[in-house]
Parts: structure tokens; sequence; C-alpha cells
């Protein structure tokens, strides 16, 4: 059984408890230290620019160009708080019990709480930055709602708020390589973890400009290198984004939680053909004035406008009338691939249904839905050529959230002692299915407040590194060299992107959306004949001393095509629906997710032997401050 | 869909790079400049070839990652959009295009499409920021920003980095990027105890990198993909007499 080292004391107290009484260390030493954050996104820039203030050494380390490139960038809809500017009723406890319940309970209570406490004072802190939040014209901040909840908690800027909220964490960061013990490697992928006595105590890294396969060694090690849903090929995150850092660890020792619970948004557009290489999301606030609907006949030709009232089927409504369109996402993505397969999508193929616009724009006017929403509006006429306004949107669901992650404790830390995983690459806050507006908050704050504590508690403990290089790392190098070597000499005739194409649409149609038991099992042999052809078959052009974007490509792959087998592991192992797991031999008799609090109240967290063998571990999760309850929106 | 490409390659910084030219016939018209340049690679590896390196992350307009000169519009000929949300049906079938880099003295070229963009890191390095520590920050609503003025800064601070306002430039300056981070920072309260000094360092790194001077042509606005107003170079310049002052 895994110890989550959860402070003692009630809910409300456990942080508290935990700064009064957390190790420190004396300012004048802690130049002595050096962190190595790898990623430069929300959680990698909070975190660094918040060690280096303190005082630490910090080097950072990101694949992109520019730190400022992190795929934070992309989000849009905006981040959630519970300032309860509203008076709506929303309060720390409530963000609590709505996070823990959106994950369908299988989340660990005290950092869900954790995190929901320092919503305040994140807002407060991007404020200060120079985030500028849309306001009221009375000049205080405005929020919104998003899915899965009943108050007003979502700050947001334009349909851009993780944009601003990486160039406050962006600037911060950039000003500690001027003023602090800071430097920034841009270009530069970790391709493997250094352990020293069961340590984490450096990284190897290949600069992506001239192949240089390097060690760098320092006191602790910080993943924050972001979400795993690109393993779908099609999904809303970007080109590069990949699994390899966490992966990489995981290889060395660092344990894998809830692989297969990833989350599918429901407002992404459509696949439209096969050349397609991502699908663009559209935010969910889209939700709160857009009413989603199908047509009643299934394989129905008539365009939208022509469909009258009475055939149409606004299902989120019908089927969860409390929360209706703002149903959760696992739920919403879940109703609309059922429309989907029983014939009703939309779109020449198929695979979409409506986001109307059309009663809030009689309701509102034009005008008001403009100035709401008018930049997605805009990105859907670049994208798609058409006018949502005078047409309904089409949307489907998309990979896009990875709620697994490497299992980390209370503090962040795996159970490799040292390293340290924060924002998406760990699996921690969501359970298995992530409220909208978390993420960016989870990522934010696991920078800027929780881990400038814990990794000061862990350093504390620790010596200050010395060496420079070690028998651990030359191997690691050796390792890595020899890899990239391995993947240009296969010289078969199918690329990376191939090999990429061809996980994503066994992951897709197998363990997607929906699981089943015999599904799963093709899978995991469809996995293994894929992987043996990757080492057959694999064509990487060029060479490891240049800028090499096939052989970039290639190792991610590489990484992927493991990580897939151990995604499709876990969601055979547990039986039982759950958020965004859905197995289709679990469910009630209308169809939704029925969870097993018996048998499966734990997160499965997992080890890779040395000899591909997945060792089970559980980390058992116990409610002590929230009934357990069946989770209904209805 | 038939297009001809024209494409600019160029091993590394050093070399001396020439145009290739590529026929394809087997395209699709919702397919986006980048999706064509995947289609592309892909016969090129397959035929032993070099494929062709570009630059693109997000594929949906904000990363700033992407960008080249397409038939000699800077980015895209599209209004104000990205490479990356290009499509070709913005085309018409049997069309030719020339694809090259982004051409500044600051932005050097590393390979084919690629520029290196870092003198924008180094620009903001100098001062691009609110000098606020994690944790010493007032309750939010505390300071009240209008909703014109908080408006007004998210449209400066919309921009993407992506350096579309360098290369369309006949002097390759960075008045535009520079200017609408000195303005965004500037017009909230929270920025505006820093903005001289800020004015004067940024814009004493901007003429370090070897950026040149603006000339107002107005051509950076016009292809900007945020749609960020030359406005902004005014104010830049006025917090930066105020203070050399
Ligand atoms: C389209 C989209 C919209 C979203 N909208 C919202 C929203 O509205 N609200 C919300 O709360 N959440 C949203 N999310 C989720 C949220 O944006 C992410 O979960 C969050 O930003 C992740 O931040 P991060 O810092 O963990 O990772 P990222 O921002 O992804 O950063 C990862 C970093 O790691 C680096 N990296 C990765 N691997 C390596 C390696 N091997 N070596 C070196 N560097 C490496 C990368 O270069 C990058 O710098 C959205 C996500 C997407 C995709
Ligand atoms: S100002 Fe516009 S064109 Fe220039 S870098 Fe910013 S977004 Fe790009
Ligand atoms: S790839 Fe991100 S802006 Fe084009």
């Amino acid at each position: 059984m895994l110890n989550s080292k959860v402070p003692p004391g009630p809910i409300q107290e456990k942080w508290t408890q935990y700064k009064a009484n957390c190790k420190l260390i004396n300012p004048s030493n802690r130049r002595k230290y050096k962190v190595i954050v790898v990623g430069t996104g929300l959680a990698g820039s909070s975190v660094s620019s918040s060690l280096s203030e303190l005082g630490f050494q910090v080097e950072v380390f990101t694949f992109h160009e520019s730190p400022r490139r992190a795929h934070s960038v992309a989000a849009q809809g905006g981040i959630n708080a519970a300032k309860d500017y509203k008076n709506d009723g929303d309060s720390i406890w409530r963000m609590f019990y709505d996070t823990v319940k959106g994950g369908d309970f299988r989340s660990r209570e005290a950092n869900v709480y954790r995190m929901a406490e320092c919503s305040l004072g994140l807002i407060d802190q991007a404020v200060a930055q120079g985030v500028p939040f849309a306001r009221e014209y009375s000049g205080y901040l405005s929020n919104r709602s998003f899915g899965g909840v009943q108050v007003s908690r979502t700050f947001y800027a334009r349909g851009q708020t993780g944009q601003q909220l990486l160039q406050g964490a962006y600037q911060a960061l950039i000003r500690q390589s001027e003023v602090g013990l800071l430097t920034i490697h841009t270009r530069h992928e970790m391709l493997d973890l250094i352990l020293e006595e069961g340590k984490a105590k450096g990284i190897v890294s290949r600069n992506l400009d001239n192949g240089q396969v390097k060690n760098h060694m320092a006191d602790a090690v910080i993943l924050a290198t972001g979400g795993y849903g690109k393993i779908y090929y099609l999904s809303t995150l970007a080109m590069n984004c990949n699994a390899t850092a966490i992966w990489r660890a995981h290889k060395k020792g660092a344990f894998f939680a809830a692989p297969s619970w990833t989350q599918f948004h429901p407002t992404s557009l459509p696949q439209m053909g096969e050349y397609q290489s991502k699908l663009t999301l559209m935010s969910e606030s889209l939700r709160n004035d857009g009413r989603i609907w199908v047509p009643k006949k299934a394989g129905e030709t008539r365009s939208a406008r022509e469909i009258p009232e009475a055939e149409r089927d606004y299902y989120l409504e019908r089927k969860y009338p409390s929360f209706g369109n703002l149903a959760p996402r696992d739920i919403s993505s879940r109703a609309a691939k059922e429309q989907i397969d029983a014939g009703h999508g939309i779109g020449p193929l198929r695979n979409a249904v409506y986001l109307d616009f059309s009663d809030a724009i009689q309701r509102d006017g034009k005008e008001v839905i403009a100035k709401k929403y008018g930049n997605l509006f805009g990105m859907y006429k670049k994208i798609t050529g058409m006018d949502a306004y005078s047409e309904p949107m089409m949307i489907s669901p998309s990979a896009h959230f990875s709620m697994g992650g490497l299992w980390v404790d209370y503090e962040l830390m795996s159970n490799l002692e040292g390293l340290f995983v924060l924002g998406e690459a760990n699996f921690a806050d969501h359970g298995a299915n992530r409220l909208g507006a978390n993420s960016l908050l989870q990522a934010c704050v696991d920078g800027y407040f929780i881990a400038p504590h814990t990794v000061m508690n862990y350093l504390a403990g620790e010596k200050p590194i010395q060496n420079k290089t070690s028998a651990n790392s030359e191997k690691s190098i050796q390792d890595t060299e020899q890899r990239m070597a391995k993947l240009l000499s296969i010289q078969g005739n199918t690329t990376a992107e191939e090999f990429h194409k061809a996980l994503g649409k066994v992951l897709y149609t197998k363990c997607g959306l929906s699981r089943k038991r015999s599904e799963l099992l093709e899978a995991q042999k469809e996995l293994k004949a894929l992987q043996e052809s990757f080492y057959k078959d694999l064509i990487v052009s060029g060479s490891s001393d240049v800028i090499n974007f096939e052989l970039e490509k290639a190792g991610r792959v590489e990484d992927y095509l493991e990580l897939a087998q151990l995604i499709v592991e876990d969601a055979l192992q547990r039986e039982e629906s759950c958020g965004a797991h859905f197995r289709v031999e679990h469910q009630t008799n209308e169809g939704e997710a029925k969870r097993n609090d018996q048998e499966f109240k734990y997160v499965s967290v997992w080890e890779s032997t040395s000899e591909g063998e997945y060792k089970l571990h559980k980390e058992l999760l116990d409610f002590e401050a929230i009934q357990i309850s069946e989770r209904s929106y209805k | 869909m038939k297009l001809t490409l024209n494409i600019w390659r160029q091993s590394n910084v050093q070399a001396k790079g020439k145009f290739e030219t590529y026929l394809l016939e087997d395209l699709d018209s919702h397919m986006s400049v980048p999706e064509m340049l995947d289609h592309l690679n892909d016969k090129l590896i397959k035929n032993r070839k070099d494929p062709v390196a570009f630059d693109s992350d997000c594929r949906e307009g904000i990363c700033g990652q992407c960008g080249f000169v397409i038939n000699g519009h800077v980015q895209s000929p599209e209004e104000h959009a990205t490479t990356c949300q290009t499509h070709l049906r913005s085309f018409k079938d049997g069309d030719v295009l020339n694809l090259e880099p982004f051409r500044a003295k600051a932005f050097p070229i590393k390979k084919d499409l690629c520029v290196d963009r870092t003198a924008f890191d180094r620009i903001i390095a100098k001062g691009g920021y609110i000098s606020v520590n994690t944790g010493q920050a007032p309750e939010a609503n505390g300071i009240l920003i209008g909703h014109e003025e908080a408006e007004k800064a998210f449209d400066a601070a919309s921009c993407i980095g992506c350096g579309a306002c360098v290369a369309v430039c006949k002097n390759a300056s960075a008045a535009l990027f520079t200017s609408a981070k000195i303005s965004h920072l500037s017009m909230l309260p929270q920025g505006k105890i820093e903005a001289k000094k800020r004015a004067v360092a940024m814009v004493e790194q901007m003429d370090k990198e070897g950026f040149g001077a603006c000339s107002f042509t107005e051509a950076c606005e016009a292809v900007c993909p945020q749609s960020i107003s030359i406005s902004h170079i005014v104010t830049m310049n006025k917090e930066y007499w105020k203070s050399s002052k």
C-alpha cells in the first residue's frame, strides 16, 4: 500500500499545519542547492520563478524554442477560484466538494481541498503580475460558470486565459533569469532521469539544435512536462506534446497512476479528413449559451436550419435537466458518442453534433454574443470557413486532458525521492474526471504555492550535490545516444507520424470514450504488433547531430507505444466505470457509469519492472471529510 | 487539389540556401498549410530525401511557433492569420506557392523555414514584467481596473510573439512586439511604477539585438495575427522619451 503522507488533522487545517511544520533552509544557504525543472508551462514556469525568488539555483529545460510556447498557452476558457465574488454560495468547501464529485470520488481529498484553498491567492498573484482578466464596468473582476458546477467561479481573459496566465508566469520566469540564479535551456529535451542511490539527482538532455547529449546534476528534479493526450494522435494538444519525460522517469522507477484516465473534451471541432493533424478545441464556455442537439431521425440529410424544432433532440437538456448543456465533460462527451454511434451524427463524416446559438442570439442580440465569444466564433470561421452566427457549430469529443500521470504524494513527490511532478504530468487532484478550468489552477497552484514549500522541506534533509558527473549519468548518456542511433539505423519505410496515427486509432476505437474487455484484449495484441513493426519498419531521415524533427518525433512515438500498452492494461484492470473510464460491462440501467466502491476505491498505481511486467500498487482512498455518493447530474 | 511548391532549403545557419520545387497533386482544400507540409515530408522521407524543416506546435494560432512567408505574404495571405490557420482553400487549384523563412537580421535562419526568434525573449528579460514575487500580491479586487482599460491591456497582451511584425517590416523593426508589452504593462496600475525603467531597458535591448528603427509604415499592424495596434508604438516612444530626458 502506498503512503501518500497526508498530514493528520481536520482537512481545513492540514495545509496550514504542513506549512507551519515543514523544514526551512536559511536564506544564505539556499544558493548552495540546485533544482532542475523540466517544463515551462504554468507549472514549470511558476515553480522555477518561485524557487529562484527564494534564492535557490534553478536550471530550467524546455524542448520549446521559447518558454512562452508551452501548451498552457492554448487554454481558452478560464481558471477557477472560490472567491465567491458573486455571492452565489461558493466557498472553498463547495469547490472542494464539486471537484471530488466531478472526479467521481477517485481523487485524494486532502490534495483537492488544498487546491481549492490556494485558489484564492492564485487570482491575486495573477492580477499582480498584470494578467488582464475580464472586468465589470465597475472595475471588479468578472466571473462565469463552467461545466459540472452551479456557481460562477471561473475567471477568464477573453478566450485566451491560458495564454494570459502563461505570459504572467513566463515573465516571472524570465525576470529571474535576469535577477536570480536561474538559467533557461530552450530546445533541450529531457531524455532520461539520473538516480543516485535511489534519489533523483539529475537528468540527461539532448540539445535539439545540435544533437548534443549531456547530463545535468542537481539536488532535486521537478517534472512539469504537461499532458500526454496527444498519444491519441488526434487531440486538442499541440503537435509536440509528449510523455517522454514522465515515461523515462517511470522506466527509472517512478510509479504511474491511472494512465488510462484521459478526458475527452465534448466541444472540439470534428475530424474532417485523414490528413488532419489535430482537433481544435472550442472553449467549453460556449456551453453557457449554446444548446447542443442532434436530429431525432438517424441518418438525417437536411441541413440544420431545415430541421424543425420538434425534430431536434436536445439530448443533454433531456437527460440531465438540472445541469443541461453544462453537464460535466465525461458525461457530455459520452452522450455525444452515444448519439453519433446511434446514427444521429451530423457533418460530412457524421461524427459531430450541433452547438446552436440561435436562441441566445435571439434572446441577447448578436452583439452581446459577439462580445462574449467573438474570438471563438472567429477561430471557428478561420478553421472551418463557416459562420457560427448564422448556422450552428459542429462539435465532437476529442482526447484532451490526462488525469493520469506520475503518482505523487501530498508533497507532490513521486515514490522516487527528490523527484517532484507538477501540473498535468502528475496524478493528483482531478480523480477520474477533471472539471473545466481546474487544471490551469492546479498547474499554477502546484508551482507557485505548494512545491516551493515541499521542495525546500526535502532539500533541508539533503547535502548539496558536488559532483558534476557520476557512473550512472555516464551510463545514461550512453544509453540515450545508443537509443538515438538505433532509431536512425532501422531504415524501414514507415514514418514516426504514421505509427503515431495507427497507435491513435487503436486507442480511440478500443480504449477511448468507452472500453470493453474484449476490445481491450484486441488492443493489447494490436499495440504489441505495432511496436514490433516500429522496430522493423521505422524510417527516420537525417542524422542526430543537426536539427532533426523526425528523430525527435520517433523518440516520442517509441515512448508512446510503450505507454499505450500500460494504458490498456490499466483500463482492463479496473472492472468498474468511473468518470472518464467507462467500461461497457459496468453501467446502470440508464446507461450511466457504475462505480464499484467496494472493490475499486483506490488509485491503480503501476510499476514497470525491468522484465517488462506491470506490477500493481494501490493507494486506498479514504473519504473522511465528505460522504461518497452516486454522482448524479440529473 | 494540385499545387507547386517552391520551398527555401537551407541546411544550417551558415549554409547558403536555395529554392527547390515540389509538385503535390493529391491535396485536400481543407488541409492547413502545415498539414500540406506534413504530407510533402511523408513523401520526401520515403524517397530517402531530407524533409522540410518548419516550426509549428499548437496549430491553432496561439503559441506563435509557426510562421513563414507564403508568396510574399508574411504568415498568411489571409488577413490577421497565422500560417497554421491558413488552409489550402485560400489558394486555387494549380497555384504556385513560394515558401520562404522570415528574413530579418535578428532572426537567423536555423534550417529551411525555421528561424531563431530568441531575441524576443532577451527583450522581455530586460523588463517585460512586473516585479512581484510569489506571495506578495494584495487581494485581486483591491485595485480596481475599469472594463475598458482591462480590455485595452488585453489587446496589447494578446501578442503571441510570432515575429511576423519584424519579418514584414522593411527595417526589420521589433517596435510592435516590444511596444505591445510595454503598453500592456504600463496601462495597468500594477505595472505603472516600473514603466519608465522598463521602456528604456527594453528599447535598448531591441536596438542591441539588431532590430531596425520604426518608420511607421503600418505594415506590421496589417499582418499581425492578433491585430496589435501601432498606437502602442506611440505609447512606447512617449514612455521612452519621458524617461530618457
Ligand atoms: C486546447 C486546450 C484548452 C484548455 N483549456 C483549459 C481551460 O480553459 N482551463 C483549464 O483550467 N485548463 C485548460 N486546459 C488544460 C490546461 O491548459 C493544462 O492542463 C495545463 O496548462 C498544463 O500545464 P503544465 O504546466 O502542466 O504543462 P504544459 O503547459 O503543457 O507545459 C509542458 C512543458 O514541458 C515541456 N516539456 C515536456 N516534455 C519535455 C521534455 N522531455 N524535455 C523538456 N521539456 C519538456 C514543454 O516544452 C513545456 O514547456 C486546456 C488544455 C488544452 C489542450
Ligand atoms: S505584435 Fe503581432 S506580429 Fe508581432 S510578434 Fe506580436 S503577435 Fe506577432
Ligand atoms: S502553430 Fe501555434 S501559432 Fe501556429
